[in-house]
């Protein structure tokens, strides 16, 4: 059965698309078998964080109109035998795509044994996030430990419970799961920064990863190398657990508590 | 003054970011449908029975659907203007 996972934010700039590669990566080197799609029509970007830009002849787009078929679009990772990289158009707009299109190119990963249809939703409310989250089973939402980011993510919570084809259908819910990046436990534990506990808390959601804020991912996107693939990086481990909480381990957070000073670990609420 | 200060610390800023959120989160959840869409009407024939005894302001009539474990709880707020008491 194939399980489609967006993920989501609705703030820009959260740090979508390099989850979106990592949990990508991390599930195919899992021996998943793994689409991950770019929905950012127009703005495309995946494929530079997935180091595949000089490999795209056909786009998301191409294929929903006809012009290729999905096997031509579909861009085979270097390094996971099992990853597949659909690109989004730079060209057209997000009009581009319909409810109609995007289902049957999902119907066809389903029907060519895919095990993950990962799919990297834009910022913003409109179509394109639309789209990437209506025939979700599940969503991963980001968000930055920072008012605006959470405040933008329940909005999008809101449209995960009603704006989607499980919603329409009665059909369960979207499975919500909380990721949060950029996380610095220093300045949780100074009183400056929300800790993961209250971000939690006003969300409502289970928590399936706590990214440490790190140098690691800019440099992970300077080479197109995603930060999961990176051993030494505590960024990777983090996207590691996030991983293995998608199917179903239980992982203890790790990342959360500034390893000098133990007691503030009584900050965290949950 | 240096020693009225150190008692006057003002509180952490993530305990004032979770504090607003929390706020704001719920107005939104309750304004998109997270309570039910009688709501608005309830709040305007409530108000005009009110007004009926107290000439108070539109603003000062708050109505609140919190749910907490399980359970809803419909909280409706009255601020009498000052002359009325």
């Amino acid at each position: 059965m194939t399980e489609i996972i967006v993920v989501t934010s609705g703030k820009g700039g959260v740090g979508k698309t390099t989850t979106s590669a990592s949990l990508a990566c991390g599930l195919a080197r899992r021996g998943k078998k793994v689409a991950v799609i770019d929905f950012d029509i127009g703005l495309r970007n995946l494929d530079l964080i997935m180091g595949c830009e000089r490999r795209v002849v056909y786009d998301f787009v191409n294929v929903i109109q006809g012009e290729c078929t999905l096997r031509q679009a579909l861009i085979k990772d270097k390094r996971l035998d099992t990853l597949y990289v659909l690109a989004a158009s730079q060209t057209r707009d997000k009009e581009a795509l319909s409810s109609e299109g995007v289902r049957r190119v999902f119907d066809e990963l389903t029907a060519d044994g895919f095990d993950f249809i990962v799919a990297d939703s834009p910022a913003g409310i409109e179509k394109g996030a639309h789209l990437a989250m209506y025939f979700a089973d599940r969503a991963v939402v980001v968000v930055n430990p920072e008012v605006s980011s959470v405040r933008d993510s329940d909005r999008i919570l809101g449209l995960l419970s009603s704006k989607t084809l499980r919603a329409e259908q009665n059909n369960g819910q979207v499975k919500e799961h909380l990721l949060l990046t950029r996380y610095s436990p220093k300045r949780v534990a100074t009183g400056e920064m929300m800790s993961v506990g209250d971000v939690k808390e006003i969300l409502g959601l289970d928590v399936v990863g706590v990214v440490p804020e790190s140098a690691d991912v800019l440099a992970a996107s300077n080479a197109g190398i995603p930060v999961i693939l990176n051993e030494d990086s505590d960024v990777s481990r983090a996207y590691e657990d996030a991983v293995a909480r998608l199917l179903g381990e239980t992982v203890p957070l790790r990342f959360v508590d500034e390893p000098k000073r133990g007691f503030f670990a009584r900050m965290f609420g949950g | 003054m240096g020693l009225l200060a150190l008692f006057r610390r003002s509180p952490p800023s993530a305990h004032v970011a979770k504090e607003r959120l929390r706020i704001i989160v719920q107005q939104e959840r309750n304004a998109r449908g997270g309570g039910p869409d009688y709501l608005p009407l309830l709040r305007r024939e409530l108000l005009e029975v009110i007004r009926k005894y107290v000439n108070v302001d539109p603003a000062a009539v708050q109505i609140n659907v919190e749910r907490e474990d399980g359970q809803e709880v419909l909280e409706f707020s009255v601020a009498l203007p000052e002359k009325a008491r």
